[in-house]
């Protein structure tokens, strides 16, 4: 691990979850899709650390907290490198690939300036098409594509 | 919640035989009281002529009475009500709403919070199935069938939502296509990818006059000012094709010219009165089509 063997920027948990190697600049964005706003749990977080593979990286380390898949998933759309390890007594004991849900509710926005979910107080609804390794997101209103490489992230404020 | 008609992939094949079979039936007798004491909303956010009087027509002869608002300057939608909130209202008084709205996916989510059957009347660049019923009709009485229909599509193929409709619903039917239309306005890879999925084979051309021979259906439509954002580019492309009877000779003499309507230049009005000219039968069979469409839905047909 390559906190473990310098010291830990971020310290660690006795038992939870990691969510390592999340690009830095969608550190608040996985915070909000997973809504860890609202979790009462002792939660660290780093970001603009060191990492070989990113340049800059985001950590977040949630203390006695275990997500079901569909909620983890999630993150895959913004995060898809992002590796997920579940921690008991400062060890990982299981590492999950996460990866994009076939159906998205929320989350993100549709590409369609015309697309009705831009105009009024409607959630999001999209199907995940997987072509060669791509991904993009079929609107469940006005039928276009959005494409995954292009993707704006619904703020919760919103 | 109840069955609607959004887009025409909500139909299956069988259903949407089904469908012409009762436009058929609806042919021969105009005038029914299946829907005596029935109440039809007619919802239009956005302003149209056909379409509207077409559906609320057809409403009519089905003994429906028929409530809703033409354009919305007098309603509440101006004071800032939610779509949801009109249409949570409208489905407690009537029993069907028909819509057209400018924001495509309205009517798929009005279906969606409605305790009624939703019909699209058209929703903005995206779909409008009633159209697409109603030209799968006309092929069908025009041709006697349905299945190997030769058919030349032609103008806007890029942003004319009735031919990616149409094209779609074709599909089922081992249709043979060309697709006519200016470097501008070729028909979008995704549908395309579609009829390769699907094996259908297709040919591509910019000249109109030299496809015309094969066809069963030429099916024309009107370049759509109101899709483009750069004007110099409509300016190039709004006259690329014009009819006219000369250019008729050549044609097979089962063949029939549709167009979905408005046109504007792109057929000229001296083949209004020749044989091949079928657009405003075509017009006329929407009003069937919508009868059929209505009665299927409230469960009558």
């Amino acid at each position: 691990m390559e906190n473990q063997s310098k010291e830990l920027k971020v310290s660690a948990i006795k038992n939870g979850t990691v969510l390592d190697h999340i690009p830095a600049d969608q550190l608040f964005r996985v915070i909000d899709i997973l809504k860890l706003y609202n979790c009462r749990n002792q939660i660290t977080f780093g970001t603009n650390l060191d990492s070989k593979q990113l340049g800059k990286k985001g950590i977040i380390k949630i203390a006695d907290r275990y997500f079901r898949d569909d909620e983890i998933n999630k993150i895959a759309i913004i995060a898809p490198q992002a590796k997920i390890n579940i921690i008991k007594d400062f060890e990982v004991i299981e590492k999950k690939i996460i990866s994009v849900p076939d159906e998205i509710t929320g989350i993100i926005r549709c590409d369609n300036p015309n697309c009705v979910t831009n105009h009024q107080p409607i959630t999001t609804k999209f199907k995940t098409i997987r072509k060669e390794g791509h991904v993009s997101f079929l609107c469940n209103y006005c039928e276009k594509i959005t494409d995954g490489d292009n993707i704006t992230i619904i703020q919760n404020n919103e | 919640m109840p069955k609607s008609l959004i887009s025409i992939h909500d139909l299956t094949k069988k259903e949407i035989l089904h469908i012409l079979d009762v436009a058929k039936e609806c042919e021969k007798q105009p005038v029914q009281t299946i829907l005596n004491g029935k109440i039809i909303a007619s919802l239009f956010f956005e302003p149209s002529t056909r379409t509207r009087l077409s559906f609320e027509t057809a409403a009519n002869r089905l003994g429906a009475k028929v409530i809703g608002f033409a354009d919305i300057s007098n309603t509440s939608i101006t004071k800032g009500e939610t779509l949801k909130d009109t249409i949570k209202i409208v489905s407690n008084y009537a029993d069907l709403i028909i819509m057209r709205h400018p924001l495509e996916g309205a009517p798929r989510y009005a279906s969606e919070i409605s305790s009624v059957p939703v019909i699209n009347a058209g929703d903005g660049a995206n779909q409008h199935p009633s159209q697409t019923l109603l030209d799968l009709y006309t092929i069908l009485q025009t041709q006697g069938r349905l299945e190997n229909i030769n058919i030349n599509m032609v103008g806007d193929l890029k942003y004319g939502r009735t031919v990616h409709s149409l094209l779609q619903a074709l599909s089922h039917f081992s249709p043979i296509f060309t697709f006519t239309a200016p470097e501008e306005l070729r028909l979008p890879e995704e549908y395309k990818n579609f009829l390769d999925k699907k094996g259908i084979t297709y040919k591509e051309t910019s000249d109109l006059d030299g496809s015309l021979a094969d066809a069963d259906i030429l099916y024309m439509t009107r370049v759509q000012q109101e899709r483009f954002s750069d004007p110099m580019e409509y300016e190039k492309v709004k006259n690329v094709y014009s009819l006219d009877c000369q250019m008729l000779e050549k044609a097979k003499p089962n063949m029939k010219i549709l167009h979905p309507l408005p046109r504007v230049n792109e057929i000229n009005p001296n083949v209004d009165e020749n044989e091949h000219a079928y657009y405003f039968q075509q017009a006329k069979n929407g009003m069937f089509v919508r009868m059929a469409i209505i009665s299927y839905l409230l469960g009558f047909k």
